[in-house]
């Protein structure tokens, strides 16, 4: 049932992805002769933008506009937070927030990241929840698709790479706001609230007295989903009750991870004109998907070892940290799809997944391309792209090439630092914590488990996803002060260095392909991106996982 | 035995010496241990790491020594390992390196300073072959080496070369001309020559040849820099995983013994591929010049696989250097066997490999009947005014033969009608790719014999193994573009330039050049110098001149046009061994990591025995097992860094499947076994 | 230096700023507008977060949020990490592995005081991730029917028919535990 339920919402995706591939090609790469409403568009954009829409910028100057826009939506977002109390649309009169968590936050969600070390309903205003939160959901995801969008250009041979202001509006307003005003809408007539009045006190059945969160739920919580990036309004997300009501948006938001991230692979294909190369991609990542998918199922049936020998039922596998509405399987679905795209949304407790299931999204998140985050997904894929083709490209007796241009000394430098930042920061980071009180001190699980918490928690923000297991005590100085870097560092590096090899690589000259040539669009290729991938994953993160997850499922119960 | 020959026997020996031959591997071991000096290991980050993890781990013995603690039997082993896997990476460049020099000392023995008869104002003068420089003339006469590099000023000689060739067969060396370029050390056999020297002491093909292979000049490659760029990323990304384990160990309660962290390190980096780097590239270089070319640059070798062009002359590349006589064409009512029989006659006097391919042909056509030379018939030679030749009998008879015009002049100057039906035939034979020559018999025309281009046997099939590995072939011709259309048909070329001129050359390289394509050629004459400058590959033959081998990238000893084939395949070979022994390399490292990580928490997470797949009996012969085979698999892999890994030629799909099969299935498969076996092995000898 | 800041202000930071503003209008302001207004006119109870509101017009709790019953006459939901703590909602993050997982889960069960043979059903002994799941199995339902038709002196047949009459989401295997307490105490329950 949860099987057949998770087939039908990938393929479901998968098929729309093509469509809407299309459509934001036609939006972040319109026509020169756009007529119509497109025409509209491009003309109101010139005028939003002034002059700094109008020039072609090659990757340099590109990056510098992408990062002075980031910093303003840093330092907005930041003043917003810090702010806050005096701010209208505060009914619940929220006050400032400790400045390592606004640092924290901040960064997370310029990052697109949504790491959470604060909860929403208990810190935020709704001004915040709106005017920095899902303000930042809208922009950081749509320098995602800019980026990509810059990258593409690149990689046909353009060393002009477009404007950034001009690809961060159209994908802005082109793409995401009106997916976001669809979903919204669904996701009201499935019941979640959208409110301005501020919390319900209630006198229950019984006589106490329960105050009701509530708020402009529905709005944030499109964007937070089509945006891959998973901030929920209320603390534990997509669990609660007022975020995810039911059934139907359960689904739909399940769709809304998916969709995007898919599109953009075929966005890839579109402006490159190698749609069969993007075709290749797509199944490759579609591949790693449908595995994570079907283990986090299969492993997740299993009842959980914590009520082993217990007099309890278990037919619906483990309950802990799940909600009943959504079914059985919703739980482990999701995390296997909020992790491979960099969602980091939850509608279970991933703490609470059985120890290999815990595994799947940690695996998700360390590959980080598995469809990944709004753009940057396959700005990912690309660099385990540039990699494989030059092991597996001199395996054919030329100097590699990717999309006919060499593959040489300077790509793969650029290439290595930007995948090596990931590990760096996840292995890095879970070392330093776990040997100190910083991390030892804030699990709240004995044993591998609270290792696996600690890794988890580095792994997400390095991954810029934002999930968490969240029993991690992580609102403390050092958390928020480490994690905050990494999520900005794991960001901007791979976003920057992608762009100087695409500059790179579009200022040589094309070789025409021929048989000699390795073919990018074949199930051989698929197969050396996968290998490219699975095995860089495995070598980089099998150790931790062997000590994290695979230990604690080794052992069972502590006792 | 006469010195040359001995010299040439020699460099046979050590060319197709075995791999391990006793006195390579002696050097080969005294250099490793040479080359352990880390300034000099720094090149190669992977092994520097390696050789810092074998100090960090013998100071850590030390340690353990001192205070008395630790497990030191084991710690002892693991340090040995990692100093051996050091050794046996210099071991492998060495032994390379010493196959090279090898090379280069036989090389040498044909630069020792010789007697030179040096020209000043038209005098002799006997100095040193040490103190020629450039310009100056020598008389070499024969039975004399010649003292240096240069191009033959005056007169013919045929000259043995086969001190840098290998090829016994004299060649013909001439004043003038395309074949004008003689090289020092090789001997004059007949005649006398002035010889211009064109170098400076020290910078002769042979200097230049003995500093290439011994390695003094080898500088990386552009993709070996890339590749040891990216072996550096995939250290540094193990050196993370490595250090990180420390402090992760930590939380566990478990204290990771520094030895047992570094051999886990030493496991996971690409020492494989590390280690053979540098050999794989003097291995191209030497396999190069085991094929007699000399390459001026690694840089051109490796290029030489990206070639996506290849300019081939017709001549002596595609067909065999002569055209044949292959078909007659009599006029209506003519008997076949009389066209025979005059255009025989005609040609007895012909002694060009065409006029004599007309008299076997016609032996072959009329056999007993075939007419016999007569000794006091007169011989009319070719000319450049008749353009024709022929023979006049005692009898009276006279035979010719001759290009259609020289031959339809001659019937009409002697009043005899031109058949209609000649023309048309001629044209035939003439879109057919093929030379007409007309016979007439008292200048009286009989009919038309064809001489086509013969193509070189095999040359379809080699064309057709080009096109698989996606080059696309030009053959470059003086025909006329009918007949060349008609050869490029046949021989199966992707296209041709056809009436081409040295500057038709240029111009199409530098066309296909901008559409981004590497073009590769082989040129001999002066001419052909700024093609071959213009050319991303260009082959000179040694017989060539100056120029042409100055322009060139490569130098062909035996002068054999289709070696370009071979550079190219060499060139593929050089990438794909790197890529096939990287792949190997990190597929390798999945075992190990089932090996070393279980052992190394056992203690401390006792449940990761579960791990423990490939059942080794402890966690130090875990350890050491994976150390070991990660040591011994450098030296087993060694010939396969040298020779190369096999290369058909065939698309880059089937190329990659199959390396990818071999080298990286195989590289995930393998080391469970051997790790497997070592552990056996280890415990049967009792060591743990 | 000093000029390149400049230049960097004028066709750089200014610009961003503008877009930002921009963005912030349509994004932050026009986009919540319009789900606001159609919430409203489309669906106005759900939009306010579901409410239930007594005969005196108090509001009792919200339809989808559970709330803490411990009496036995009601239905007791999932057991709750956050204490049904409706503005600090939260799970229990306890790892399979804890052993105070367990404790709690034998403690939860000892609630029950479930005959011998008797099992549990798995959603009375976990928490759920929001800690606020207003559902529970029918068969958890049924497992506690017997204590609340004993505390209420109701035939527990005709418990049953209510029981199963508020059998609904998700293929009809989950009952509103709010929705059905508030049907056994006489409540008008909201449509």
């Amino acid at each position: 049932m949860s099987m057949l339920l998770s087939l039908g919402i990938l393929g479901t995706c998968a098929l729309l992805s093509w469509p809407l591939g299309r459509y934001l090609t036609a939006v972040m790469e319109p026509p020169k002769q756009a007529r119509g409403i497109q025409r509209l568009f491009e003309t109101t954009i010139f005028r939003v933008t002034g002059s700094a829409a109008a020039a072609e910028q090659n990757w340099k100057s590109y990056a510098v506009s992408m990062l002075t826009f980031n910093g303003v939506m840093f330092g907005l977002s930041w003043m917003v937070l810090t702010v806050q109390a005096l701010l209208p649309l505060n009914p619940d009169q929220k006050t400032a927030l400790e400045p390592s968590l606004v640092f924290n936050t901040v960064s997370s969600f310029v990052s697109n990241t949504n790491l959470q070390h604060y909860s929403g309903e208990a810190s935020l205003s709704y001004f915040s929840q709106l005017f920095a939160m899902m303000w930042l959901q809208f922009v950081s995801a749509a320098t995602g698709l800019a980026v990509l969008a810059a990258l593409a250009r690149g990689l046909s041979g353009r060393t002009m790479l477009g404007n950034f202001y001009r690809d961060v509006l159209r994908a802005t307003f082109g793409i995401l706001l009106p997916a976001s005003l669809v979903v919204a809408t669904l996701l009201l007539i499935g019941g979640i609230p959208m409110t301005f009045k501020g919390a319900a006190v209630a006198q229950t059945l019984e006589g106490i007295e329960q105050v009701i969160a509530r708020g402009p739920v529905a709005a944030f919580v499109a964007i937070k989903q089509l945006g891959t990036n998973g901030g929920g309004f209320f603390g534990p997300n997509s669990t609660h009750p007022m975020e995810n009501p039911g059934y139907f948006t359960n689904v739909i938001e399940c769709m809304s991870i998916l969709l995007i991230p898919m599109a953009c692979v075929w966005m890839f294909g579109f402006m490159t004109r190698r749609v069969r190369h993007a075709a290749v991609v797509f199944a490759v990542m579609a591949l790693m998907l449908a595995v994570n998918v079907g283990a986090a199922l299969y492993l997740e049936s299993a009842p959980t070892a914590a009520l082993e020998g217990l007099p309890v039922s278990q037919q619906h596998g483990n309950l802990e940290g799940k909600e009943l509405r959504f079914g059985t399987g919703a739980g482990p679905l999701w995390a296997a799809l909020t992790t491979a795209t960099s969602n980091g949304s939850v509608d279970s407790m991933h703490d609470s997944l059985n120890p290999l299931t815990g595994l799947v999204p940690m695996i998700g998140m360390w590959l980080n391309v598995i469809f990944g985050g709004v753009g940057v997904g396959m700005i990912n894929m690309f660099l385990y792209i540039i990699a494989g083709v030059f092991i597996c490209g001199m395996m054919v007796g030329r100097t590699p090439e990717y999309l006919t241009r060499k593959v040489e000394t300077r790509e793969m430098k650029l290439a290595l630092l930007a995948i090596l930042v990931h590990p760096l920061f996840i292995l890095g980071g879970a070392a330093i914590f776990a040997a100190t009180p910083w991390g030892a001190g804030t699990v709240n699980n004995p044993g591998p488990h609270g290792f696996s918490e600690i890794l988890y928690e580095f792994s997400s923000a390095s991954a810029d996803n934002g999930s968490g297991f969240e029993g991690l005590g992580d609102n403390t100085i050092p958390w928020n002060t480490a994690t905050a870097l990494v999520m900005l560092l794991s960001r901007f590096i791979p976003i920057i260095l992608p762009l100087a090899i695409a500059g790179s690589l579009a200022a040589k000259k094309a070789t025409p392909e021929n048989t000699g040539t390795l073919r990018t669009d074949t199930p051989l290729f698929g197969f050396v991106i996968l290998g490219s991938v699975v095995f860089a994953g495995a070598l980089l993160f099998l150790p931790v996982a062997v000590l994290g997850p695979i230990a604690e499922h080794l052992a069972g119960v502590i006792r | 035995m006469s010195v040359l020959e001995t010299m040439k026997l020699r460099r046979r020996h050590t060319r197709r010496a075995s791999l391990f031959e006793r006195d390579l591997v002696f050097a080969a071991l005294k250099q490793s241990v040479v080359m352990l000096n880390p300034v000099t290991m720094f090149r190669n980050p992977v092994m520097f790491v390696t050789e810092a993890g074998a100090f960090l781990s013998t100071l850590s013995l030390f340690h353990d020594l001192a205070r008395g603690t630790g497990n030191t039997g084991y710690t002892l082993a693991v340090v040995i390992v990692l100093w051996l896997t050091v050794l046996f990476a210099n071991f492998a460049e060495a032994l390379a390196e010493a196959r090279g020099k090898a090379q280069a000392e036989s090389l040498r023995m044909t630069r020792q300073s010789t007697q030179a008869r040096r020209l000043v104002n038209g005098k002799e003068q006997r100095v040193s072959s040490d103190d020629l420089r450039q310009g100056d003339e020598v008389i070499v006469s024969a039975g004399e080496l010649i003292p240096s590099d240069g191009e033959i000023i005056q007169g013919v000689a045929t000259v043995d070369e086969s001190a840098i060739t290998g090829e016994s067969a004299p060649v013909v060396r001439e004043a003038g001309g395309d074949r004008s370029g003689v090289t020092g050390g090789t001997r004059v056999l007949t005649d006398t020559i002035v010889v211009r020297i064109s170098v400076s002491p020290g910078e002769s093909f042979l200097d230049r040849m003995i500093g290439l292979v011994e390695g003094a000049v080898r500088q990386k490659t552009p993709n070996e820099i890339a590749l040891t760029v990216t072996l550096a990323g995939f250290t540094l990304a193990f050196l993370m995983v490595t250090v990180s384990l420390w402090p992760i160990g930590r939380y566990f309660d478990a204290d990771l013994p520094v030895p047992t962290l570094v051999a886990l390190l030493v496991c996971l980096i690409p020492t494989t591929i590390g280690a053979l780097l540098a050999a794989i590239g003097i291995a191209g270089m030497d396999r190069a010049l085991s094929a007699n070319i000399l390459a001026k640059s690694g840089k051109a070798v490796e290029l030489a696989g990206d070639i996506d062009t290849l300019l081939l002359d017709k001549t002596g590349t595609i067909t065999i250097g002569n055209r044949e006589a292959t078909t007659y064409h009599p006029l209506p009512g003519v008997d076949r066997d009389r066209l025979v029989e005059a255009a025989m006659w005609a040609s007895f006097g012909d002694a060009t490999p065409e006029g004599r391919s007309i008299v076997t042909l016609g032996e072959k056509t009329l056999g007993d009947r075939a007419p016999v030379e007569v000794p006091s018939a007169t011989m009319i030679p070719f000319s450049a005014q008749t353009r024709l030749s022929g023979i006049n009998l005692p009898d009276g008879k006279q035979y010719r033969k001759g290009a259609a015009d020289a031959i339809c002049d001659l019937a009409k100057g002697n009043g005899h009608a031109i058949p209609g039906q000649i023309k048309a035939t001629v044209d035939d034979v003439a879109r057919g790719g093929s030379t007409p020559i007309v016979v007439a018999e008292d200048s009286q025309i009989l009919g038309v014999v064809s001489l086509s281009d013969v193509l070189k046997p095999g040359i379809q099939d080699r064309f057709k193994r080009l096109r698989a590995m996606g080059l696309r072939v030009v053959m470059v011709t003086g025909d006329n573009p009918l007949t060349a259309a008609a050869i490029a048909r046949e021989a199966g070329v992707d296209d041709y330039i056809a009436e081409a001129k040295p500057e038709d050359k240029l111009a199409y390289i530098r066309k296909e050049q901008r559409q981004g394509r590497l073009v590769a050629m082989m040129g001999d004459g002066t001419n052909d110098a700024p093609a071959l400058a213009q050319a991303d590959i260009g082959v000179a033959m040694n017989a060539g001149t100056q120029a042409a081998k100055e322009a060139g990238n490569m130098v062909d000893l035996d002068s054999d046009p289709t070696k370009l084939i071979e550079v190219i395949e060499i060139g593929k070979q050089l990438l794909m061994t790197r890529g096939a022994l990287t792949t190997f390399s990190i597929a390798n490292d999945l075992a190990k990591y089932f090996a070393i990580v279980p052992a190394m928490f056992m203690l401390a997470l006792p449940q990761l025995s579960a791990l423990n797949i490939m059942g080794l009996p402890s966690p130090q012969n875990a350890i050491l097992s994976a150390l070991i085979f990660n040591a011994i698999i450098i030296p087993i892999l060694i010939p396969i860094a040298i020779k190369g890994v096999r290369y058909r030629p065939s698309g880059a799909d089937a190329l990659l499947r199959r390396n990818l099969l071999i080298y990286g299935l195989g590289g995930v498969i393998a080391p469970f076994a051997g790790i497997k076996l070592i552990g056996v092995l280890l415990g049967a000898v009792g060591v743990l | 230096m000093f000029r390149k800041l400049m230049t960097w202000t004028m066709t750089e930071l200014l610009p961003s700023v503008r877009i930002a503003l921009g963005t912030i209008l349509i994004c932050c302001v026009v986009y919540p507008a319009i789900i606001w207004g159609l919430g409203q006119g489309l669906t106005p109870r759900t939009a306010d977060g579901s409410l239930i509101y007594g005969n005196d017009g108090r509001i009792i709790g919200a339809e989808r949020i559970a709330q803490a019953f411990t009496r036995p006459e009601y239905f007791w939901p999932r057991p709750s990490a956050a204490d049904y703590n409706a503005a600090g909602a939260a799970g229990s993050n306890l790892s399979p592995a804890n052993p105070r997982l367990r404790a709690l889960a034998e403690q939860r069960i000892a609630a029950y005081t479930p005959a011998s043979e008797e099992l549990v059903p798995a959603d009375l002994v976990t928490a759920s991730g929001s800690g606020l799941d207003p559902h529970i199995t029918v068969e958890a339902a049924l497992f506690q029917l017997p204590r609340v038709a004993n505390a209420r002196g109701l035939n527990e047949a005709e418990l049953r028919a209510t029981v199963e009459r508020h059998a609904g989401e998700n293929g009809g295997d989950l009952i509103n535990v709010l929705l059905l307490n508030l049907e056994l105490d006489g409540a008008a329950v909201p449509e």
